[in-house]
């Protein structure tokens, strides 16, 4: 198994190059650059501050010097927040967005997960019109709509929350905000559990374990293991993405995490800290297939590491 | 069999008629109540959008200055409590005191006194506003001074309410429609075009071609999606139909795999080994078997798609990077809604019940069609 | 006889589906006594399985059964689950025909085996272990004590049916109802299991309720016999009585229509159609970084065959042996070494574009009907399909006048030839897929199991069918199969063949008289169990 896991590392490696290229290329070929501002700079103080950032040598060298400086943990400085490196703004933002998402992943897999058994145990009852219902709404519904509603409900009407703000992580303050990202997640878990455990009860080993007169629970867990199979694998880049922060979410609630880096980032051209998210974000998702592998091989022994 | 033996022309004429997959998944699509609630709203709801705004009565980007942030109604604007204090401002510019304000059905008589005669010109403020027509003097008296007006009322209705600008909300909406809609089903027709012809090949090609061809779209796959999407709003600039078709051209990955992954299975049908074993060309056999046996999962696919690209453009228009004003899209409506939740609710309420519904239509639409096409219950 | 441990009356099962309410079994008795074997026997569809799923209560949730089955005197019909489980499992058991997925594939085999045991024996972990390598000795699973560790996709189909068997009997049931136990198994597979079921019963003494399409298992092992049509038990009585006198016509049908007669040689004289020497196929399984092939199969490994038209070429052996292969080699549908002479040209330097021409002499029809016919497209464009590539000037009404003598040909209303394939039974689609083979007046018919997929009596229409129009139009055919009776019913010529190679060829009547070799032996004797019971397989007796 651990060489299974290093070769994919290795396999990883390339991956990785390719979306750094891309990205840096793409970036770099976007029309406008870093400063340029409402009222144009003068051509001197320009020119000083593309020597500064070394934007003034050819995009090969740079793209060398930024691949270099990568590998060495170096995400360079930011050119929007000057007084902040790339490394240090992410020091800051990834642990809020990290803490956030992996609240909103485990509250999707224990709603999603349970909701999705019962409504595929109790087929075409109230209860699975009520469980779909719900995950139509919850995959329909933007979370930009959902946020404000929310704020206004429990945030204004009832001032139970607070409307928004990190405030240091309070519990008080995450409630919402990790209510908003999970509702989509919810509804998507809810409903492949939903697909796959009806699936698996009417699968043949299932009706073997009924033909020898199992007691409920240990068919609904033989079905469970079966049916974790398709929602692991989904899980895996979802909560990729939800670690890496969500744009909406953190703008609406006025939190300091890393997905809004990604946006403004790209609209301000500021390079390194675009490239820096998309370095974050590409190692994330290639972290989490390797989990979801893993895990899969662990729950699925037809899976071998080699 | 021998030429003599041709069969009657009677057997030849009338062949018993079947029915095809096609024709039996539509019965069963009719069947599901659901996607059919779903289908007849949608219709009406892309009908509303399309020639909605030709009979609301308001152009998409017609301001009205005096009906800012109005709530929805349907009764007729302007209400009896806005007619006073309008007619108090138009008092003041016309330099005469409004008195004895009378509202009778579609008139209003109002007298005006003024200090000096009132110029006569002046009256036509009572036109410009939104409320009213052109005033009419029924009495003058007190040499000019002391005039009596009669003012039709311009009956507007906003069933949806006004915005920030005071434009109609409802024929706002329905453009929006019309937009997003648009989007959606331009961006998911490059994206199925894309898709099927890049899956077809791949899968019906096979070998090294299939296998540098998937992982070409593995690589683009593991691109941050929203970084993508972005530079393509820094490419494109604001053209939404450019970008959009860019849309398309990321969001055919799926859309590829399937196909593939359709075509590999339909390849190693014996049906095509059949074809393959009767001297069929590999133009026909992708024409006559390949192509309608992926028809199926392409078409649920794609109604599934049109909400996702619906809800990225609402996603791009909150960020602010959508469509530009005067036009305007669900999203962009829904982030001015999310802006002002506090004092103008409906400005949000209307624009997202819209878009929830056109999504919940096309997902009951997209579940009820492969529902339809795969049965596994058979 | 008089001591029954399983009563059923007047049971009803139905089903509510999208076309209304099936009514699956209607209103039948059954008897299971004590220590006996019983026989349900119909074709598919008959309502045979429905009928002992609802015993178990283990019919699908659209589906509901109504009526009364008695266990020694307790009901069952209409108990919950939980009470239904104090007999499934420990009393009555049951074994399906699937037994490759009938385990589940994320369990240790061992884990699985132990569920009954610490269920309803009430015994430990450990004790459920030293049980569990008990009962695989009992099943006859070498090595029980690494095996029981092992994963279900760790072993053959016979021994995960094995496991099955052993998993029915570990808490020692009184009844265990096995169903279509050896249906998806190879034939010396099938008569492995088959035995060690028959001693099992005679070492344990319950009893065992068939459930078989194959007249063979049910005259072999059953005691008594009901014979099930469209839901209904049409006759019933002491197996030998039936076999003897069938009463009801269905039941005489049944049995006239196991395949029998053999094949008139071929005209001397006639020429050599097909002649394929040294034709090898191998497969890369794996091949290393340079893409140098490490591990390959030898599918065909130097096979050679020859037809001359009129004539009929026999190719048998197990799942996995190259017999389809070959088939397809032969064709030039797979690529091979070796050489395939058609006629007197040599098809092996021919390209597909240079092979498509000769396609119309070369034809080929599958074992499934199901999946060999495109599903979007009617009978008729199916069937004149190879018209198109090969007369392509012929106008659309000719083709159709084309497509309705091909549907008389094969003995299918031309009137149908507008319907989709799926409004079509198992025999019409085979048919069907036949008529295209035939539209384009072939020269060779590569049939690949046509028969296999189809009840016994649709199988035997088709072997006439086939056997009429070789006759008529002189046709050479290669007839692969595993089926034994089938092949004798229709060969001139046998090869057996086994992991690629022919290991032994002769004419059919050397073949089954005079086997040479154990395994051909081995499928004889398995295809014909039926006979060991009665009496030796003699011709005399197979050809009737």
């Amino acid at each position: 198994m651990l060489s299974f896991i290093m070769r994919r590392f290795l396999t990883a490696i390339p991956t990785l190059l390719v979306i750094v290229t891309i990205s840096f290329f793409l970036i770099r070929l976007a029309p406008g650059g870093p400063f340029d501002l409402e009222r144009p700079l003068e051509a001197k103080v320009m020119e000083n501050l593309n020597r500064i950032y070394q934007l003034d040598k050819p995009l090969i060298q740079q793209y060398w010097l930024y691949l270099s400086a990568v590998m060495h943990g170096d995400f360079g400085p930011s050119f929007i927040l000057r007084d902040f490196s790339v490394g240090e703004l992410f020091a800051r933002g990834l642990p809020i967005s990290m803490t956030l998402g992996a609240l909103a992943i485990t509250l999707a897999i224990l709603v999603g997960g349970t909701l999705g058994t019962i409504a595929a145990l109790r087929q075409n009852s109230l209860a699975d019109y009520i469980v779909t219902g719900l995950g139509a709404m919850g995959l329909t519904i933007p979370n930009f709509v959902v946020a404000p509603v929310l704020q206004i409900v429990l945030g204004l009407a009832l001032a139970w929350l607070p409307v928004a703000g990190w405030a240091d992580g309070s519990p008080r303050n995450l409630v919402m905000p990790v209510i908003v990202l999970a509702l989509p997640q919810i509804a998507v878990v809810a409903r492949m559990t939903r697909a796959a455990m009806i699936e698996n009860l009417r699968s043949n080993h299932i009706r073997t374990l009924r033909s020898l007169g199992l007691p409920w629970h240990v068919i609904v867990t033989h079905a469970l293991r079966g049916a974790s199979l398709p929602v692991i694998s989904y899980l895996g880049p979802a909560a990729a993405a939800l670690l890496t922060g969500s744009v909406v979410v953190e703008t609406i609630f006025g939190l300091p995490g890393i997905g809004r880096y990604f946006v403004e980032g790209a609209l301000n051209r500021d390079y390194t800290l675009v490239m820096g998210t998309v370095v974050v974000v590409a190692v994330f998702v290639l972290i989490f297939n390797l989990v979801v592998d893993i895990l899969y091989a662990v729950v699925d022994p037809r899976i071998r590491f080699d | 069999m021998a030429e003599g033996a041709a069969l009657p022309i009677e057997t030849l004429a009338d062949p018993v008629s079947g029915r095809s997959l096609w024709v039996e998944a539509r019965g069963r699509l009719l069947n599901n109540k659901a996607a059919v609630a779903s289908i007849v709203l949608l219709g009406f709801i892309a009908i509303a959008c399309i020639f909605g705004p030709l009979v609301t009565g308001h152009p998409f980007d017609q301001v009205y200055p005096d009906y800012v942030k109005v709530p929805a109604s349907l009764e007729a604007y302007p209400k009896a409590d806005q007619i006073t204090p309008q007619i108090e401002r138009i008092g003041a510019r016309v330099r005469g005191k409004p008195e004895n304000i009378q509202v009778k059905g579609d008139n209003v008589t109002v007298t005006l006194v003024g200090q000096r005669p009132i110029d006569e010109r002046l009256l036509a403020y009572f036109e410009r506003s939104d409320m009213f027509g052109a005033a009419k003097i029924a009495e003058k008296t007190d040499e000019g001074k002391r005039i009596v007006v009669d003012v039709p009322l311009k009956k507007k209705y906003f069933l949806f309410g006004t915005d920030t600008n005071g434009r109609d909300l409802l024929t706002r909406t329905m453009k929006a429609g019309q937009i997003s809609l648009a989007i959606g089903l331009l961006a998911t027709f490059v994206a199925i075009l894309i898709g099927v012809a890049y899956g077809a090949t791949s899968g019906y090609l096979g070998g090294r071609a299939d296998l540098i061809m998937m992982r070409v779209v593995d690589v683009i796959y593991s691109l941050p999606f929203i970084f993508f999407v972005i530079m393509l709003v820094v490419f494109f600039g604001r053209n939404f139909i450019l970008m959009f078709i860019a849309v398309g051209a990321v969001e055919w990955l799926d859309m590829a795999r399937i196909v593939r992954g359709q075509t590999l299975s339909i390849k190693r049908q014996e049906y095509v080994q059949a074809a393959e074993a009767l001297g069929v060309e590999t133009k026909g056999i992708i024409r006559r078997h390949v192509i309608p046996n992926t028809l199926g999962p392409v078409v649920v696919y794609m109604t599934l798609l049109v909400p996702k690209v619906i809800l990225l453009e609402s996603f791009l228009s909150f960020l602010g990077l959508g469509v530009q004003e005067p036009n305007t899209s669900l999203g962009v409506l829904i982030s001015e809604g999310a802006k002002n939740i506090q004092g103008a609710t409906w400005m949000l309420l209307y624009p997202s019940l819209t878009l929830i519904a056109i999504l919940f239509c096309l997902n009951f639409i997209g579940d009820g069609l492969r529902d339809a096409l795969d049965p596994k219950d058979r | 006889m008089a001591d029954p441990v399983l009563t059923v009356r007047n049971l009803n099962v139905r089903f509510r589906t999208g076309d209304g309410i099936l009514h699956a079994v209607k209103g039948i008795d059954l008897d299971v006594n004590a220590g006996e074997t019983v026989a349900i026997v119909g074709e598919s569809g008959s309502g045979k399985s429905q009928t002992m799923m609802s015993v178990m209560g283990l019919l699908a949730s659209n589906g509901w059964a109504e009526g009364s089955v008695k266990y020694r005197g307790d009901e069952l019909v209409g108990l919950s689950p939980d009470k239904l489980n104090r007999y499934r499992g420990s009393k009555l058991t049951m074994i399906f025909q699937e037994p490759m997925t009938s385990l589940d594939p994320l369990y240790r085999i061992g884990e699985q085996l132990a569920l009954p045991l610490t269920t309803h024996g009430g015994l430990s972990k450990a004790e459920a272990r030293r049980r569990a390598i008990e009962l695989l000795e009992l099943v006859r699973i070498p090595d029980p004590q690494r095996r029981i560790d092992s994963y279900p996709h760790e072993m053959s189909g016979g021994q995960r049916q094995r496991v099955m068997i052993a998993m029915a009997l570990a808490n020692n049931p009184d009844v265990l109802i096995a169903d279509e136990p050896t249906t998806a198994l190879d034939v010396t597979v099938q008569a492995r299991i088959l035995e060690l079921l028959a001693d099992l019963q005679k070492r344990l003494g319950m009893s065992i309720v068939f459930i078989t399409h194959d007249l063979g298992i049910v005259r072999r092992f059953a005691d008594r016999t009901y014979v099930m049509k469209r839901g209904e038990v049409v006759e019933s009585g002491a197996t030998s009585d039936i076999f003897a006198a069938p009463k009801h016509p269905y039941t005489q049908m049944l049995i006239d229509a196991e395949p029998r007669g053999t094949k008139e040689p071929a005209p001397a004289g006639s020429p050599l159609v097909l002649d394929a020497r040294d034709v090898k196929v191998s497969f890369v399984l794996k091949s290393n970084l340079f893409g140098q092939p490490t591990h390959v199969l030898n599918a065909v490994d130097g096979v050679s065959l020859s037809v001359r038209a009129g004539e009929t070429v026999g190719v048998v052996g197990e799942s996995g042996s190259g017999k389809s292969t070959l088939g397809r080699a032969v064709l030039r549908l797979q690529s091979a070494s070796g050489m395939v002479r058609f006629e007197d040209r040599n098809l092996m330097p021919l390209d597909r574009a240079g092979m498509r021409p000769l396609r119309r002499h070369l034809q080929l029809v599958f074992q499934d009907p199901f999946g060999s016919l495109s599903p979007r497209m009617t009978a008729g464009e199916i069937v004149t399909e190879g018209l198109l590539v090969h007369e392509p000037r012929i106008s659309r009404r000719d083709r159709d006048r084309r497509a309705a003598q091909a549907f008389e040909e094969v003995r299918l209303e031309p009137g149908w030839r507008n319907r989709f394939p799926h409004e079509f039974s198992g025999g019409q689609r085979q048919r069907i897929a036949i008529a295209r083979a035939m539209i384009l007046h072939p020269k060779l018919v590569v049939l690949d199991e046509p028969t296999s997929a189809l009840d016994r009596s649709v199988q035997k229409e088709i072997v006439e069918l086939l056997r009429d129009l070789q006759k008529a139009h002189g046709l050479a055919y290669v007839f692969i199969s595993h089926d034994l009776a089938v092949v004798r019913a229709l060969s001139d010529e046998i090869m057996v063949m086994k992991n690629g190679k022919v290991v032994e060829r002769g004419s059919a009547e050397e073949i089954f008289e005079r086997p040479r070799e154990d395994y051909t032996r081995d499928l004889i004797a398995a295809a014909f169990l039926k006979e060991r019971g009665v009496a030796a397989p003699t011709p005399a007796t197979l050809a009737s």
